[in-house]
């Protein structure tokens, strides 16, 4: 075979673009024939010298960076920076309102419990715990008519362990109220209900149970009616509880 | 489409086309022989390739669907219609006159000075023998690469290769 129709396949060869079978086959024949030898070495000394003259034109770091603009990612960054800010502002604006008002209401809430379980405490220590002393619903509750300006109800209790020891008078807030005595197992829970609008930030208190630290009695709160009640002593939460329900269901 | 969405398609597109930007310069220079109207060419090119980025089949050969978006931006600028004034942009059909007889194989030694020459020889080319040059030694495309380029067949990247190398070798060699 002549090297004419060799070297017509030489620049596909060097492009190493000619199947696998007929690369090995013309390989072959290039190491051995000097002219496809010598012709192969100069093409490729072309294909270099194109390669590398090839390669001519740099782009400008001004043109680099407008084409890296007009393709980036939308500015979402900025945007979400501003975003972000206003954000973060509205945000620590509200938590600090919400602290704030937490705090007062926190503090509120201390303090009413403080003077509720004041309340439960001096009457279970006064020698005269009671100014009505009865068992009897029916004898307590006709007793506060006339003394505060609202009406409850009080719960029958023949079923239950509670058993009531009589009333009371109660002040909170220059606010009238009823306080009345159960006592299960021997232990005392207050009963302490008041006008909820004449309470001050009576509406932060609630449905709560309040068992704070370091403090002997349990609570319960709710509203009910338009009035506040609390429920405190130192017996268990349940029994706590079992009272409240009972109130509860009672009005 | 949500912002995100949107943004992360848009990543995509900057990650596949940024690293392509020196070697569409370079082409687009060799193109245009201007460069003014190659960095018009090549901002043109970015900007038709974001706007029908979603038309690119993810996968399949970026490189070759770009340097697609370039050239036919080139044919159809006026940078084209100046060019074909002076050099025809097609050639197929075109009588060459080439040399009869094969060059003498040790007739060609290019010293590093002569990349001039070279660059010389290459623009005396015309664009559709340049083209396919630069795509194939200088972006080392393959010839399918090139064909899905150039939107030409195998067989016309290959005759376009040889009569370009043929025509270069004829100018580079030292003449009497």
């Amino acid at each position: 075979m002549g090297c004419d129709s060799w070297k017509a396949e030489l620049d596909t060869y060097l492009d190493g673009e000619l199947p696998e079978e007929e690369m090995r086959v013309f390989d072959a024949h290039v190491r051995g024939c000097p002219s496809c030898s010598a012709d192969a070495l100069t093409r490729v000394q072309v294909k270099r010298a194109i390669r590398v003259a090839g390669k001519r034109f740099t782009p400008t770091a001004d043109l680099r960076k407008r084409i890296q603009k007009s393709i980036a990612a939308p500015p979402q960054r900025s945007f979400g920076l501003r975003w972000t800010l206003a954000a973060a502002t509205a945000v620590a604006l509200v938590v600090g309102w919400l602290a704030a008002s937490y705090l007062v209401s926190r503090s509120g809430r201390d303090q009413t419990y403080s003077e509720i379980a004041d309340l439960h405490v001096a009457t279970m220590a006064s020698s005269s715990p009671v100014d009505v002393v009865s068992t009897d619903r029916h004898t307590v509750k006709p007793w506060f008519q006339g003394k505060i300006p609202f009406a409850f109800n009080l719960p029958e209790l023949q079923n239950t362990e509670f058993s009531l020891l009589g009333g009371r008078m109660a002040y909170l807030d220059q606010t009238p109220g009823a306080h009345l005595i159960y006592d299960i197992r021997k232990h005392h829970i207050s009963v302490l209900v008041f006008q909820e609008r004449s309470m001050k930030l009576s509406a932060s208190w609630g449905e709560n149970v309040l068992s704070p630290k370091n403090s002997p009695f349990n609570m319960e709160t709710w509203s009910q009616g338009g009035l506040r009640y609390f429920v405190i002593g130192d017996a268990n939460a349940t029994d706590i509880d079992n009272l409240a329900k009972l109130f509860k269901a009672a009005s | 489409m949500c912002v995100s969405e949107t943004s992360l398609r848009l990543e995509s597109f900057e990650q596949l086309a940024l690293p392509h930007f020196e070697g569409l310069y370079n082409f687009a220079c060799w193109l245009t022989q201007d460069r003014q109207e190659a960095e018009d060419l090549a901002q043109e090119t970015y900007a038709k390739a974001l706007k029908g980025f979603s038309s690119f089949r993810q996968g399949t050969n970026f490189r070759a669907w770009i340097y697609k978006i370039l050239r036919n931006t080139f044919l159809t600028s006026r940078t084209r219609l100046k060019a074909s004034a002076t050099m025809p942009i097609d050639v197929e059909g075109e009588e060459e006159v080439l040399p009869t007889t094969e060059e003498t194989p040790e007739s060609i030694l290019l010293q590093r000075s002569d990349w001039q020459r070279v660059q010389q020889a290459m623009e005396h080319l015309p664009v559709a023998y340049r083209e396919v040059l630069l795509l194939c030694e200088v972006e080392e495309m393959s010839y399918q690469e090139i064909s899905a380029t150039l939107g030409i067949p195998i067989g016309t990247v290959m005759s376009r290769l040889s009569r370009a190398r043929k025509m270069l070798r004829a100018e580079l060699r030292p003449g009497p």
